[in-house]
This record gives structure tokens, sequence and C-alpha cells, in this order.
């Protein structure tokens, strides 16, 4: 499957990068790596993409890393238009301290506008 | 992971509210008794809880089982403000304000954080009123403790909800997703 993950700086995308890096050793997936810009986010773009790059080194996956500019959500379902990706992989969810799940604009933009199945990593 | 983020309230206070205890007849014309937990309401407070029907769970909560509805109900308990409603010696409904802060411990004034609320109303005991009362004495009871901001998030095609919540004097803020952001200001 050639699969397109979407990532920003967020613990929420770490732990989706994570999740990923598993499943594409596991299904042999083609895997795509887009890091967007998120400004609440704990990591910079530079940051993350260091970190990703650096986990894709370490579980020895042969992966391409890009950077796509502009508002997060319609640059990921743009570029996976784009490309035919067969899936995005985004993170999202966080818990609020009453221990509701929220999901985000970013989120919710990706579930309902993407042209492919989008697995979200919570 | 918890996501703190900054929020905005509206200019004007709400208020005065209601504090409890109180005992209210409901539109079933049931007697019922609206007070702070007390010792002794942590076993019907569960109760409460195993018997809420899931398909009125929001976000995620209250979680079902009742080994995690006591791990969820742990810090609500130790850092949180408290009403419950009553009847017949029963907890039928609860609403609570959780610090909106990572060492609740460490809160010297109430007014130094924001508090998230959340009520629950077993379903037998919906749609007669109660919730609306128990929301009042609820702030009434947060106003008492000096809070003075407080938060929730609601599914957003949950009409009547953000209405009940209109009604008291929450408004709409925050960018929209599936969850609306409301909130109060407090006198």
């Amino acid at each position: 499957m050639n699969v397109l993950l979407g990532i920003e700086g967020s613990d929420e995308s770490v732990r989706a990068l994570e999740a990923t890096l598993e499943r594409t050793l596991e299904a042999d997936d083609e895997l795509t790596v887009a890091v967007v810009e998120k400004s609440t986010a704990e990591r910079s773009v530079a940051e993350t993409r260091a970190l990703a790059t650096d986990r894709l080194e370490t579980a020895g996956i042969d992966a391409t890393v890009t950077t796509l500019e502009g508002d997060p959500g319609s640059a990921l379902v743009d570029f996976a238009e784009r490309e035919s990706f067969d899936m995005v992989v985004i993170g999202g969810g966080t818990q609020s301290p009453m221990g509701k799940i929220r999901l985000g604009p970013i989120t919710e933009f990706v579930l309902l506008n993407a042209p492919a199945t989008v697995k979200l990593v919570r | 992971m918890v996501r703190r983020r900054t929020r905005v309230y509206p200019d004007d206070p709400s208020g005065p509210f209601p504090a409890p205890p109180a005992t209210i007849t409901d539109r079933e014309g049931r007697p019922i008794e609206i007070r702070p937990l007390a010792d002794g309401d942590r076993e019907p407070l569960v109760d409460l809880y195993v018997r809420f029907d899931p398909v009125d769970r929001a976000q995620g909560i209250p979680p079902t089982g009742e080994e995690r509805i006591r791990t969820w109900l742990e810090p609500i308990l130790a850092d949180g403000k408290n009403v419950v409603a009553c009847h017949d010696g029963a907890v039928v409904g609860h609403a609570t304000l959780v610090p909106d802060v990572e060492d609740p411990a460490a809160v010297d004034d109430p007014r130094e954080v924001a508090w998230e609320l959340a009520i629950f109303v077993l379903q037998a005991y919906q749609r007669a009123g109660i919730g609306t009362r128990l929301l009042e004495h609820l702030l009434g009871h947060a106003g008492e403790q000096g809070i003075d901001r407080v938060w929730l998030t609601v599914e957003r095609w949950n009409a009547p909800a953000i209405a009940l919540y209109e009604r008291v004097g929450f408004e709409v803020c925050g960018a929209e997703s599936f969850e609306q952001e409301m909130s109060i200001r407090l006198e």
C-alpha cells in the first residue's frame, strides 16, 4: 500500500510516526512522510523533520520526507490527491483535564476532505 | 496528553447563581435534593456511572466498566468541585468542575486557573429540568469558592446541550471542530 503520513510537531504526531513505522515494516508499505506546520505544536518543522528522518533511519525504512507549506490540513489533502496515495495517516486526539477526547480542526479537515482512507492514530 | 489552550471569556460576568443545598421538584413531581458532594457519596456516584447508558457518552466520557469509571473519577473527586442531584437515596445527577492545571495541589487561589465543566444526568431523570437546576447550583457553588472562569466542550451537533449552556450564560468561544468550546465568567 502507498501510504502518506502527515505530521506536525505535536506529541500526537510523534505517536502516529511510531505506529506507522511499525506498520510499514509489518505490511511492507511504501511510505511518504509529509511535515506540515502547526504554530501551536511542541516542535518546529525543522525539528520534526529531523526527528522523522532519524526514526526512519533507525527503523531501516527508505521513505521520502517532504515539507508542505501552507494550511496544514489543506496542504495534506492536496498532496494526497496529487500523488494518489491509498491511505493518509494522521495523529490526533488530545484529552481535556476532564478526560474528554478532543479532535482538532486539522484532524477534522483531513477526515472529511481526504480523497483516500484516513487512519487516525490516537 | 493534556493540551491547554488560551481561551476567550465573555466580558460580562453571569449570575448570581443559587448555591446548594436545595430541594427542587422536577417536572415528574419527584423531590430532588441538590447538594455538594459529601463523604459517603463515592459509591453512589460510581453506581450512577455504572448505570449510565453508554448511548449518552460524549467525547469518550463517562468511560464504561466499573474499573475505568473509578480511575476516571479519582482526580475529579480529589481536585474537582462536585455537586450531585439525589433522589430516593441514589445519586441521579452529577455536575463537576476540574481545574485546568498541571498540578492541582499547587493552586492556592481558584481564580488562578480555569475550570472545565461536565454534567451527567441518569437517563430516567433526563428531560425533567434537573440538568438546568444542577448546572445553576454548580455555578453557584463555584462562585462561593471564588471560581470565576469556567469552560466546557460539547459535541457541536448536540443542540439541546448548547441551548442549555447558552441559557445560563455560556458563550461560544474558540475554533469550531467536532466539539464546540464554550465559556462563562462568573460574578
